[in-house]
């Protein structure tokens, strides 16, 4: 396997009594897209945010990016793309001014992009959008702008969490094929879904219960561990046990 | 700086695409200082006042003609019984019974005279009090022109006019400075908080803090579009108080800016702080709507600060809006320098700072 982007060892999260992530460590390899599953409560977002710098662990270590989360949370934020499930973009901001504004954030010149944002429209086919304002875009389509805008910076990580909840299962192949391109490219992505046929295109899974991660393999090493015929059998299995409910 | 710039240049696309925001921010200053200063008064005109007349002298001839010229007293009747005049202070058609005692002139160009007495009936507080000052000045102004053309300097080194500095009691001129404060409270106190809050409602400042941008650049531009937006509010104000009021600063343009520079520093400050704590809209509004509501009420806005109770007057020195109140009030129409205000405008800088601090302190990227 190719170098670690991602190590957590026995990270922790706790708010006053209650323990939302509990003792989890995994790695991550650079190019993989590692599917974060679990079921709603059960932690998911919680252990990301770690990650992503926008939460302290209580306890445990890891790195991201090659930087520390319990010190390094700025650092790592230059590293990383984050695209959360909650819609992201400037609704009254033109599809343009977005861009725009997120490649500024990111530091990067008028040039560069510019460029950017030329090559990025053209992917996705929305050159003729560029002066609409996003919220009157249909949110399949605004998601597919939000991965795109969430890799501008072209960082070696990116966070998707619930990327396609209420996309249309067309819009969702297609978001799917963004995803591989940018993984081709060697970007690693990290993506939490509910969706179960979504788990097996990733490349590894990992499988979240009550805090803890009870499980992480390919999806096909999964099903053969758990003799089950797909991803969907492998997960209501193991979130049956689960304790914390929605 | 490119950070900074991009994000500054959103706050402004933003504000300008909002269906609402950028009418209200036109119509508030102009709606407010138009209007408000013709309604809001505390002064009171026709008190009725009757004059009973014991001494019939040229001086008490001079005060009854005096109150009768008065724009704010209607002079009744003068008459020389006092039971008459009672009658009419019981049945509520006298509000104010001036008594000026026999030999009132006589024994006024000798020694000290029985004293006038005013009467009045207080049960409209305001009217009441007011009007009384209103007799007070009248006759005094009556005595000092009267002893100043029988012997110079004799009664006007006993009796002094007050309201030297709104020389005609003009309530709506005492009133501008504070509709111009209450203008910057919303907004720039008001507005930012709000617009911070809209991104965490909303998600987009999620975006934010998973991205390297400086929380200082992040929060100045949210504040630099409302700091503009009150600086064009001051300028609109000052021209309608000229043009409309015919209120010019007796002091220095100058000095105004400065103490609008520092208030609406300390307001966006303390108005950040408050959206740091805040969810919902619903929290912030509450939040802001309770301290907006007490910086209006306490800080000399409306009421004077010296006609509160000890502790509540002890309290004002905790509100920021207080200084500028002081500042804004005295440069405006006495023409106060910097150099007497210096203590005003100290405490002001010092708010400015802690609220600031404060905003930059308890925003957090990382929870």
């Amino acid at each position: 396997m190719s170098e670690t982007v991602i190590s957590v060892r026995n990270l922790t999260k706790r708010f006053g009594d209650f323990t939302a992530v509990n003792n989890i460590s995994f790695d991550v390899y650079q190019g993989e897209i590692f599917g974060f599953l679990g079921a709603n409560g059960a932690g998911k977002t919680t252990a990301m945010r770690m990650l992503c710098g926008l939460s302290y662990p209580t306890s445990g270590s890891g790195t991201v990016a090659g930087f520390n989360v319990m010190r390094e949370g700025e650092m790592i934020k230059r590293h990383i793309g984050y695209m959360s499930q909650r819609f992201s973009l400037y609704n009254t901001l033109t599809v343009g001014e977005n861009i725009k504004l997120f490649a500024g954030i990111y530091g990067l010149s008028k040039q560069v992009t510019a460029k950017r944002s030329d090559e990025l429209l053209a992917r996705l086919k929305f050159s003729s959008e560029r002066n609409t304002l996003v919220k009157a875009l249909p949110l399949g389509w605004k998601q597919k702008l939000a991965f795109a805008i969430a890799g501008i910076h072209r960082p070696e990580i990116i966070f998707l969490d619930e990327p396609t909840g209420g996309v249309d299962p067309v819009t969702r192949r297609q978001f799917w094929e963004m995803i591989y391109e940018a993984a081709e490219g060697g970007t690693t992505i990290f993506v939490t879904t509910h969706y179960m046929d979504e788990a097996e295109y990733c490349s590894r899974v990992s499988i979240m219960v009550d805090g803890e991660v009870r499980a992480l393999d390919t999806p096909t090493r999964l099903k053969q561990q758990f003799n089950a015929g797909s991803m969907d059998e492998v997960f209501r299995m193991l979130a049956r046990d689960a304790q914390r409910g929605e | 700086m490119r950070p900074f710039i991009v994000l500054l240049n959103k706050e402004f696309i933003k504000l300008r695409r909002d269906s609402f925001l950028p009418k209200l921010i036109v119509i508030l200053p102009i709606a407010l200082m138009l209007i408000a200063p013709l309604l809001v008064r505390m002064d009171v005109r026709n008190v009725n006042v009757a004059v009973v007349d014991l001494d019939h002298s040229t001086t008490s001839h001079r005060i009854v003609s005096h109150i009768k010229a008065s724009e704010y007293l209607s002079l009744i009747g003068a008459t020389a019984e006092f039971d008459l005049a009672m009658k009419g202070l019981e049945e509520g058609t006298i509000d104010i019974i001036v008594q000026i005692p026999d030999h009132f002139e006589r024994d006024m160009a000798v020694s000290t005279p029985e004293k006038i007495s005013i009467i009045a009936n207080a049960v409209n507080a305001t009217k009441g009090s007011m009007g009384t000052q209103y007799v007070v000045q009248t006759i005094a102004h009556a005595l000092v022109e009267f002893g100043n053309e029988k012997s110079p300097n004799q009664l006007s080194e006993v009796v002094t006019v007050q309201n030297r500095y709104n020389p005609t009691l003009n309530y709506p001129h005492y009133m501008i400075p504070a509709l111009m404060i209450i203008i910057f409270i919303l907004v720039c106190g008001f507005l930012p908080a709000l617009s911070i809050v809209e991104e965490k409602e909303v998600g987009t400042i999620e975006q934010i803090n998973v991205s390297p941008v400086n929380r200082f650049d992040f929060t100045l531009s949210k504040l630099i579009p409302y700091w503009v937006i009150g600086f064009f509010a001051l300028i609109v104000a000052m021209v309608i108080a000229h043009f409309v009021y015919g209120l010019i600063p007796a002091g220095s343009v100058w000095v105004i800016f400065l103490g609008t520079t520092l208030f609406i520093l300390t307001i966006s400050g303390f108005s950040l702080t408050m959206a740091n704590f805040s969810n919902t809209m619903q929290q912030i509004m509450f939040v802001m709507f309770f301290f907006i509501m007490i910086f209006i009420l306490m800080s000399g806005l409306l009421t004077p600060i010296d006609s509160m109770p000890d502790w509540a007057q002890t309290f004002t020195l905790l509100l920021p809006p207080r200084y500028f109140t002081d500042i804004l009030r005295s440069v405006y129409l006495r023409g106060t320098t910097i150099a007497e205000l210096w203590q005003n405008f100290v405490a002001l800088g010092s708010f400015a700072i802690i609220f600031n601090i404060l905003a930059a302190v308890t925003y957090k990227k990382q929870a």
